[in-house]
């Protein structure tokens, strides 16, 4: 599944494309402030002259509603590119370090500096998203950029070009379009950094590639993030306090699950853990809010995204049609495919072994798994590969701390989900199989930085304790310079220890 | 000694089980642990002394410099600032979010496996191994085969002292360094060289396995000229000491080269003559004060960047060998042919090639042109040219008008950058290498927002474009029916 088109991009211009942006980049022009901040209005620009272009581009990729195109791509990238805006000066003024009484007199500070010449590859899913957001942060540290949007969502990808090179200073921001073969041609050359965002095997591949240049990698992967949903329910200040619990519960993990490209993202709820006297109560409000926010017929609701592409579909197919799990289907389970729609599904009580609770389900199948205890819970999650996300649904102050103490998650939201993904002050990544080094905010300015740490000493005060030839005497003040006393010090200037 | 795969397994999955029992994650389970390697410091200091010298013939007094104060300083920190890194750490949430609050919590990663490097085979292996206690990790550490007495001391003595079921020493050289990459790991830690640091990284890729690389390069000086004769001559002495103190230039952060203007040539040969001379004696050969080469293939690598005719003939002090007792002269080279393997090659020895040039604002171009390094060093009062050094070129790190001392200040990241690495450690930033930070967000269930969910409506659209703009003035008047 590739563009069909032409590609503009030929594999063997990769070096000419990795060369002429490293030229671009020592020429010093990315580093200053002005430089920067233009790009970054310029990116604001883009956003706010191209947004029914991205709409449009959105839906004939993904079919995604408008409303998750504006709220989830394009309003987050102007919120990411404004706060970058906001804090950039103060992220580019060098940090003062402290320095101890051992290197006295010295004074220390740590300077941010470019790294060079990224390569962001961008996912299919939120191409526009997954795309600028990273270059807003590779820009921001002052780097030349080269991305590698996905081929998988072209009418995304061919307008990311086409936008990219009118607006923005191509002598240092390229889009360079392609399948396999380009990727893996950019992939041999040398980058200061790549910016991977997509599966784990093909972020071991990344890896890989980067090794034999030693590049670091920022990778952001996925996984199946759980949604543990508690039966203790306390809430103050409610009335039926259970039922508005399941409710906000319910609409809350619907949000996350179909609200998101229709299960089809990093951070989606990928199945819930739920004690088995509550799930029956979960269900049915799952049902009844599903029916409230895409009618009786799901498969005609203009809010619900559509599979990517037929692999997907028969990949989600595949999952939902395995033997152990095709009975637990206890709502939904429809689809066209020509259309290439699957319908919300739930499944319940899906064996453990089942396929679709061993891969990253990336779709609208949500299996429900059942628990005597909700403590249970701990271990079934921390059975399998770290997720990106975890969230839990409780008013147990015991069990929340808990939780979070116990589940080891890229991120953890307790009472919602996917919202830590909008708040820039949170680091966003993964851990083990979900990915490594993070973004968002400051944390993108620091992952496509080099924090160089410089020290000044003056030629005051040289202390003939460093220098051969050796003595005991320079080794008990050694010691004490080493732990820092000033007694002791003078102590042993004395000769007295 | 070879650690067999079984070996190796079952190291791992006991330090995996120690892990999942949660012991490592009490604060008071860390700090035991490192209080427990002070004792053994303490304990066993001369052990420690003599190791080092049987492995590279270094004086107590550079062996406490360089690995044992680094080490208690070391301690000595993550003691002190542990329960502050530990603590969540609030973020700031966008009122749109309220009442939900936002914080970051450092947890450990798992079982770190830490391969250390043979110069400093001591603060090499027990820094690192402080940051990954101090985050709360399992620790397998695999010290450096070249320097076997460090080794086999660490391996004896670490049991003795530290729990034994959450950290491990394995002994070994490549065929279990080869049997430890094949497994999966939470994180590696490797100091040493980029050819060696390209396999660590491959090997790892194939589990996902993040890696902080701690390579090296070729650390240039530049030395300006002074108009205190005073100024010069303590950098000079600082120069030689940053040479061959540590560990007889075998060293990551040592000097590789000098960068100087030609006028400053003879003065400076000179004056290095003199200090050498003053540090290690009329023959340092005889001198305890000068490391001697670790081993015989680093002695025979060393001799052969010497055989090139151009280079030897560029000698001006020094130059003399003796493989039986892996001692090399503190030698001094002035301009050797610049596409010489002495030239392009880390050193990691004590040959020091001098670069005249006719004007010190050239070293930034020389710079420049070669692989990032790992520390770029420059000796100079001019406030313009330091500003230049810092903006224009890249290194892990810069210091002015001294040599190593970075590696001391707890509140740097040490660390490389390009050929010279990635990741970094030393105080606050070991604990962060070797934790993973888990961002959390605890949401309220009031207010419950209507507008987050579908079905679409235009409503909806109009109070998230205001709410995305945080313009909440705006939002109320909405909600009202007072906004159009």
């Amino acid at each position: 599944m590739g563009s069909e088109e032409a590609n503009a991009f030929d594999a063997k211009d990769a070096p000419k494309i990795a060369g002429e942006l490293r030229e671009s980049f020592a020429s010093g022009k990315t580093r200053s402030y002005e430089w920067r901040t233009s790009q970054l209005k310029t990116i604001l620009k883009i956003l706010d002259n191209h947004e029914q272009d991205m709409i449009l581009a959105l839906r004939s990729d993904l079919s995604k509603p408008e409303m998750e195109s504006y709220i989830q791509e394009i309003a987050m990238l102007k919120n990411s590119c404004k706060a970058t805006l906001k804090s950039l000066k103060g992220w580019m003024v060098p940090e003062k370090a402290k320095t101890s009484m051992t290197t006295f007199p010295s004074s220390a500070e740590i300077v941010s500096e470019p790294l060079g010449v990224i390569l962001i590859i961008s996912a299919w899913n939120y191409p526009f998203y997954l795309s600028i957001d990273p270059v807003i942060g590779a820009i921001a540290a002052g780097n030349a950029v080269v991305l590698k949007p996905s081929e998988v969502s072209p009418a995304s990808s061919a307008l990311l070009a086409k936008l990219l090179k009118e607006y923005m200073d191509t002598s240092c921001v390229r889009v360079v379009e392609g399948a396999v073969a380009e990727t893996a041609a950019l992939l041999q050359q040398k980058w200061d950094k790549i910016c991977y965002t997509g599966n784990g095997r093909v972020g071991r591949i990344v890896m890989e590639a980067a090794a034999k240049h030693l590049t670091p990698v920022l990778l952001e992967l996925g996984g199946k993030s759980p949604v543990v949903v508690d039966s203790d329910v306390n809430l103050k200040f409610a009335t039926h306090a259970v039922t508005f619990y399941v409710k906000v519960a319910t609409r809350r993990i619907i949000a996350g699950k179909w609200g998101c490209n229709n299960g089809q993202a990093c951070i989606s709820p990928d199945y819930i853990i739920t004690t088995k006297d509550f799930a029956p109560k979960l269900v049915d409000s799952l049902k009844e809010v599903l029916e409230k926010f895409y009618g009786k017929n799901p498969l005609e609701s203009k809010d619900l995204s559509r599979i990517v592409n037929s692999n997907h579909f028969a990949r989600l197919m595949k999952l939902l049609d395995e033997e152990k799990v095709s009975g637990k289907v206890v709502h939904g389970g429809e689809r066209n495919e020509t259309d290439l729609k699957i319908a919300p599904t739930i499944l319940l009580d899906v064996p453990r072994d089942s396929l679709i609770m061993t891969e990253e389900i990336f779709g609208p199948l949500l299996p429900i798994i059942t628990v005597e205890k909700v403590e249970e819970s701990y271990d079934i999650i921390n059975s399998g590969p770290k997720p990106l996300a975890a969230y839990l649904f409780t008013s147990n102050e015991k069990l929340k701390k808990q939780f979070v103490m116990t589940i080891s998650a890229g991120g953890v939201v307790v009472n919602d989900t996917t919202i830590h993904l909008a708040v820039v002050t949170l680091p966003f990544g993964g851990v083990g199989e979900s990915g490594m080094g993070a973004y968002h905010g400051k944390f993108s300015f620091e992952a496509f930085s080099h924090k160089k740490a410089v020290v000044y000493r003056s030629f005051v005060a040289d202390a003939a304790v460093r220098y051969p030839p050796y003595t005991k005497g320079k080794l008990s003040l050694l010691k004490a310079l080493v732990g820092g006393s000033i007694l002791g010090i003078i102590r042993a200037l004395f000769g007295w220890s | 000694m070879i650690f067999s795969m079984e070996a190796v397994e079952e190291s791992l999955a006991e330090a995996r089980q120690t892990l999942r029992s949660g012991q490592t994650r009490s604060v008071a389970w860390r700090k035991k642990q490192l209080r427990a390697l002070f004792e053994l410091i303490h304990d066993n200091e001369e052990k420690i002394f003599k190791a080092l010298d049987d492995d590279l013939g270094k004086h107590p007094t550079e062996a406490y410099r360089d690995e044992i104060g680094v080490v208690i300083k070391s301690l000595d920190y993550s003691l002190s600032n542990i329960e502050k890194w530990v603590a969540p750490k609030k973020s700031s949430v966008p009122m749109l979010f309220f009442p939900a609050k936002g914080e970051v919590i450092p947890e450990p990663l798992g079982v770190i496996l830490i391969f250390s490097c043979w110069n400093f085979p001591f603060s090499l292996a027990l820094d690192p191994l402080i940051g990954a206690i101090s985050a709360g990790n399992t620790v397998i550490l695999k010290p450096s085969d070249q320097a076997p007495a460090c080794s086999s001391f660490l391996a004896n003595t670490i049991p003795l002292y530290l729990d034994c079921k959450a950290i491990k020493v394995i002994e070994g050289g490549a065929e279990t360094c080869e049997r430890l990459l094949q497994q999966k790991w939470e994180k590696i830690f490797f100091t040493g060289s980029a050819r060696v640091g390209q396999i660590v990284m491959t090997a790892a890729a194939k589990h996902l396995t993040p890696v902080v690389l701690e390579l090296g390069g070729k650390c240039p000086t530049i030395l300006d000229s002074f108009s205190n004769p005073r100024d010069f001559k303590v950098a000079i002495k600082r120069i030689v000491g940053g040479k061959w103190g540590p560990c007889s230039g075998q060293a990551c952060i040592g000097i590789d080269y000098l960068l100087v203007e030609e006028k400053l040539a003879s003065t400076l040969i000179d004056l290095l003559k003199k200090i050498i001379k003053r540090f290690y004696g009329e023959n340092p050969k005889e001198s305890k004060s000068v490391a001697r080469i670790v081993n015989k293939h680093h002695f025979a690598r060393l001799r052969n960047l010497l055989k090139d005719p151009l280079v030897a003939a560029s000698i001006v002090h020094g130059g003399s060998l003796d493989e039986d007792s892996l001692f090399i002269e503190p030698t001094i080279l002035l301009d050797p042919p610049l596409h010489s393997e002495i030239m392009t090659e880390e050193i990691f020895g004590p040959f020091l090639p001098i670069i005249t040039l006719k004007n010190i604002q050239e070293s930034i171009e020389f710079i420049n042109s070669r692989p990032k390094p790992l520390a770029i060093y420059a000796f100079t009062k001019d406030e313009t040219l330091k500003k230049r050094i810092i903006s224009e070129t890249s290194s892990g790190s810069v210091t002015f008008n001294d040599v190593m001392i970075q590696f001391l200040c707890e509140t740097l990241p040490f660390g490389g950058v390009d050929q010279s690495g990635f990741g970094r450690y030393h105080g606050k930033y070991s604990f962060d290498t070797f934790s993973h930070e888990k961002a959390i967000m605890q949401g309220s269930f009031f207010p419950e927002i209507e507008a987050r969910y579908p079905p679409w409506t235009a409503f909806k659209l109009k109070f998230i474009r205001l709410a995305y703009r945080l313009n909440y003035f705006g939002l109320v008047l909405l909600l009202l029916g007072l906004k159009r």
